[in-house]
């Protein structure tokens, strides 16, 4: 079961705004989740190695060789908010 | 429906090639036609979040021959209109394409439209796009399933000839299975994911969603491929070859208890186990197989997919595109308030979720856990195939329910995904063809096979489709 | 058992109350344990997971793409010289090398990490373990940079503007980053100690190592503890330390701060630190409510970095001579001290320098001590200390050239200086400019000895004081010996003759 204080920390870790109203139904939909994925708890996987890639594959690793970058006016052209060619956001601790 | 419209992707591209019909002619047929579904707004399928806005030009004597292509929303693509279902991206556009949507244009099966679909790929139903829900062309009170709902949907209502969808947990079988059509999740690693709006990294792949399984292994020949932008993806070990056979002689099927019992509706039991003895009647041999963590894989699922979604989806800040929430005094609420707006509450339940599961002190009994269930599931896949060509599987544990049904339990809606969710943990091809129907509408019964076995796969979904005679007519707008 | 000895009673007291003693001083001791956490951007062409070219103050977002952008769909591939780099780093520091490393995901949200989180390595590093000097490695790592903020408003600093800029140029730059043991005591021997490491770097090609452009950065891990301590005390992070300088005063001014709360019976809260260079101001830079929950997990959008033979066989290849090696052969194999030794080899351009000129087989040959003198001593006042000889007009072969004939006595110091001031201004060989300029040591012999006369003659006062024993006294006889030959007679020699012709 999780909490209305978990909700909150939670929340902020993940920067979601939560109104007083979707603090409660968000506790009690994680919470039902929560409580079924915690059937994983009943397995015995002592000595079981976690999967991060499904699919044994190592290398991949990229050449040191430069490719054209993006023209500054398409990477600004989708931003919210710029100046000075950059973009622009609230400072942080502001 | 005219003739052309008719006409599988296949069978188009012959035409085309012979010189019998017009790659114009049969783009704008079908261009006009999304837009009838667009223009339609609550009387038609919703499909659609964007159409062509001209015929391209033909592109002579390539393989796919010119045959237009709906793209789920999620791909990338150059200047048009990439949203992922969700209004944190709309109106975005990209200034690139992704691979696979590239290399199927460059094969010539040009863009035709971008389809609808549940908020960055989370969804069972296609309920959760932020541009309204996907109609089921069997039954428009009912949804097509998701969270390729779009792309599904389009195919059986004859909107499209084929379509892209993605797979994470069951978003291409499930929602084919739905609609009655063809939809095949490929091994992962084998189609680039470069250009996909990522919803879980390790799970996602894109697939085929098609009138038939000649159609998706057109399709799929021309999406697979090492790309070098993507690290995880692979060179696919052999060509993907059209299929032919229409016997399962010698071929061992298995048949999990834990996916083919439990929880799943009376309806779709009795239609798999039909299916199954149609495929016995063709000759292959029935075998029980184990999938002991199988039951768990529903859980792990939702602890892993959670969690590298809610990493995957931090870079949705309101920055450097996409939506900003207006009026924020400071830098936290910028973040909080844009998210809060933009995100829908199907992705804040699981951003929320994957957070809590990767958060400090629940690494381990979550994400730890869930990684290690994983390594389970795939060994339980490798054991049953040393004794089986293929497992059998109903693909959906229910038919396509009413729109409204399940939105209210965000569980119920998850365990839409109980049949379909280990194969995707496991990294193995599965495949989705209509057996036959319950209360008039389709079930779906899923073949998944080993790893890079997808020539073999197809080969047995052909020999069954041709058996089961499915008709899919009753969809077709 | 016999009664102890007289003596022993008061030894053993003696001893007693000795240990009590040192026990009670090493009490009152604090000891400063320090550990340095160093970023390296490493000297590639392009950034660690896309084919940016490396940007180097060009205008911003003009070296940015999909994914350091982290647009939408976009992937990282790792950067196969940044693994190459970070090997010859391991195998520099004498590392473990992991046959099998993975990246992870640090997350969290900051307006100059596009991603929202930041690709680095967890618990499986490229390296593991090894030494440099007296200090002990923990690990190195690869990870990509953050981009820059620009703060805009009044004051230009974080706290109190309005706005702040991004531009992602900086963002996706491969670095390494070093973490030592906490093996360090005082900030000399830190700031000496990245000495070397910098050097190590720079000899092994892998970055520009400047403080100052922001290619090295050094954070630095303070905690007091009492002398005779084993275990460690609360530890602060201090940061923005751009120059060495900056570091040794930082460390000092935080070890300063913890002692003064630690004397006063007071607490060491474990935070982040902001060193202010001019003020000397230690402020805290992150709230305890930000305290950060990276929520770390494996990377799943790339594989394993898989370190195999061919791998380690590129980078041992890609390694020269490293510093530390280089100040032991020098002192090995040429006798020299180990202050020039060290000299020699933290600055590889002279050591260089110096082997070159002994490789120019010169006769008389310079010994090496006296030439790595003439090189660090006369030729670098010359031209500038941190200049490099190599780019001046001295040839190797002709300041060796020089200090044979220097130590050969064929030339006096005096005249070898001026010799020197024509080799730094025009070149040319050392032998040349002596023969040109009539400056060839005077040797012994009836010209020096009819000067060394003359010289007596005038200066009788002092001739008489050196006979009466003053032997300092001899000071202007030498002098006007000096004034005489033109500096061209040896100082030794003269006062040689002086003393005999005096009997003294």
């Amino acid at each position: 079961m999780i909490g209305r204080d978990e909700v909150l920390h939670v929340a902020r870790l993940a920067r979601l705004e939560l109104g007083e109203d979707e603090i409660e139904p968000m506790a009690r939909e994680l919470s039902a989740v929560l409580d079924h994925v915690a059937k994983i708890a009943e397995l015995d996987l002592s000595g079981v190695p976690p999967t991060s890639h499904v699919v044994e594959v190592t290398g991949a690793l990229r050449a040191d060789e430069p490719r054209p970058c993006l023209e500054r006016e398409v990477v600004l052209s989708q931003a919210p908010a710029v100046s000075d060619e950059g973009f622009l956001v609230p400072s942080p601790q502001a | 429906m005219s003739d052309i419209l008719a006409l599988t992707a296949a069978d188009a591209a012959e035409e085309i090639a012979m010189g019998r019909l017009s790659a114009e002619e049969l783009f704008a047929a079908y261009r006009s036609r999304a837009l009838a579904d667009r223009d339609a707004g609550e009387a038609g399928l919703n499909c659609f979040t964007w159409v062509a806005e001209s015929t391209p030009a033909p592109a002579p004597a390539r393989p796919l021959a010119g045959v237009p292509l709906a793209v789920k929303d999620l791909f990338c693509t150059e200047g048009v209109p990439s949203q992922a279902g969700s209004r944190i991206l709309e109106g975005y556009l990209p200034p690139y394409t992704a691979t696979v949507v590239r290399s199927l244009a460059d094969a010539g099966a040009p863009l035709l439209a971008k389809t609808n679909q549940d908020e960055f790929a989370m969804g069972s139903s296609t309920e959760n796009s932020a541009y309204g829900p996907v109609r089921n062309p069997w039954d428009r009170g009912r949804v097509p399933g998701g969270s390729s709902g779009g792309s599904a949907a389009a195919v059986a209502a004859g909107l499209a000839p084929w379509a892209l969808g993605t797979d994470t947990g069951g978003s291409i079988r499930q929602p084919a299975a739905l609609c009655g059509i063809v939809g095949l999740k490929p091994t992962y690693g084998s189609v680039s994911r470069y250009g996909m709006i990522a919803f879980a990294s390790s799970l996602d792949q894109a697939g085929p969603i098609t009138r038939n399984v000649r159609d998706a292994a057109l399709l799929l020949a021309h999406m697979v491929g090492h790309d070098p932008c993507d690290a995880t993806s692979i060179q696919f070990p052999e060509r993907v070859t059209l299929p032919h056979a229409e016997r399962l002689d010698g071929i061992k099927l298995g048949v999990p208890a834990e996916l083919s019992q439990d929880g799943i509706a009376p309806g779709v039991q009795r239609a798999f186990a039909s299916a199954l003895a149609r495929a016995e009647e063709l000759g292959a041999e029935r075998h029980d197989v184990a999938l002991p963590h199988a039951p768990h894989a529903l859980s792990a699922y939702y602890v892993l997919a959670p969690a590298e979604c809610s990493s995957n989806l931090a870079r949705y800040d309101g920055v450097r595109y996409g939506m900003r929430a207006q009026d924020a005094e400071d830098l936290l609420s910028m973040y909080t308030r844009t998210r809060h707006d933009g995100f829908g509450p199907e992705v804040k339940r699981r951003v929320m979720l994957g957070t809590y599961a990767l958060s400090s002190g629940y690494y381990d009994a979550y994400y730890g856990r869930a990684q290690r269930v994983r390594t389970k599931i795939a060994e339980d896949f490798r054991a049953a195939f040393e004794q089986v060509d293929f497992i059998l599987t109903p693909t959906a544990p229910t038919i396509a329910f009413l729109l409204g049904e399940k939105t209210g339990d965000p569980l119920a809606m998850y365990l839409n995904d109980y049949c379909t969710v280990p194969m995707s943990l496991a990294g193995v091809p599965a495949i989705s063809i209509p057996c036959g129907l319950s209360d008039g509408l389709p079930v779906g019964l899923q073949i998944a096979g080993p790893a890079f076995s997808e020539n073999r796969l197809l080969e047995a979904a052909h020999a069954l489709e041709m058996a089961f005679e499915f008709d899919g007519a009753p969809a077709r707008v | 058992m016999s009664e102890p000895s007289p003596g022993a009673a008061p030894v053993a007291g003696g001893a007693i109350v000795a240990g009590v003693a040192a026990e009670r001083s090493c009490e009152r001791e604090w000891e400063a344990v320090i550990g340095l956490e160093i970023h390296v951007q490493l000297a590639t062409a392009t950034k660690m997971f896309c084919s940016c070219a490396l940007s180097f103050g060009e205008p911003p977002n003009t070296h940015t793409c999909p994914v350091c952008l982290g647009l939408p769909g976009s992937l990282p591939v790792a950067n196969a010289r940044a693994v190459h780099f970070g090997l010859m780093i391991g195998l520099a520091l004498g590392s473990e090398l992991a046959p099998r490393s993975i990246f992870h995901r640090k997350n969290y949200f900051y307006p100059d990490l596009s991603k929202g989180y930041q690709i680095s390595q967890y618990d499986e590093p490229l390296c593991r373990g090894g030494r440099l000097g007296e200090v002990r490695i923990h690990r190195v790592h690869l990870e990509e940079d953050a981009a820059k903020l620009i703060h805009v408003g009044a004051s230009g600093r974080i706290h109190g503007s309005d706005a702040s800029i991004v531009d992602f140029n900086r963002g996706g730059t491969p670095l390494a980053e070093i973490v030592t043991e906490p093996d360090l005591r005082t900030p000399e021997q830190a700031g000496e100690w990245l000495r070397l490491l910098r050097s190590t770097l720079r000899a092994l090609g892998v970055s520009d190592v400047n403080m100052e452009e922001g290619s090295l950065r050094c954070d630095a891990n303070i905690s007091l503890r009492r002398a005779c301590s084993e275990q460690l005390g609360v530890k602060t992070e201090l940061k923005n330390m751009n120059s060495f300088r900056f570091i040794e005063r930082g460390i000092r001014a935080e070890i300063e701060r913890q002692r003064e709360i630690l004397q006063g019976g007071g607490e060491v809260v474990q935070e982040t630190l902001h060193f202010d260079p001019d003020s000397h101001a230690i402020t805290s830079l992150r709230s305890k409510e930000e305290a950060h929950d990276y929520r770390y997990f494996p990377e799943p959008d790339l594989v394993p970095v898989a370190t195999d033979g061919a791998m380690l066989q590129a980078a041992r290849e890609s390694m020269s001579e490293l510093p530390a090696e280089r100040v032991e052969r020098l002192h090995r194999e040429y006798g020299l001290s180990a202050e020039s030794a060290r000299m020699l080899a933290f600055r590889g351009e002279l050591g260089d320098y110096f082997e070159a000129a002994l490789a120019a087989g010169c006769e008389p040959p310079p010994p090496a001590q006296a030439l790595a003198n003439w090189l660090t001593g006369e030729t670098l006042a010359r031209l500038g200390e941190g200049e490099d000889p190599g780019d001046s007009r001295v040839r190797p072969a002709a300041l060796a050239e020089l200090v044979g004939l220097v130590s050969a006595k064929r030339v006096s110091v005096g005249a070898a200086r001026q010799v020197l001031d024509r080799l730094v201004s025009d070149g040319g060989d050392a032998a040349a400019i002596i023969e040109a300029e009539g400056l060839g040591a005077i040797e012994g012999g009836d010209a020096l000895e009819a000067i060394v006369a003359a010289a007596i003659e005038a200066n009788a006062d002092a001739a008489q004081r050196v006979r009466e024993g003053n032997a300092k006294a001899i000071g202007p006889i030498v002098g006007y010996v000096m004034r005489e030959t033109k500096g061209r007679a040896d100082g030794t020699e003269v006062a040689r003759l002086i003393n005999a012709a005096l009997g003294a």
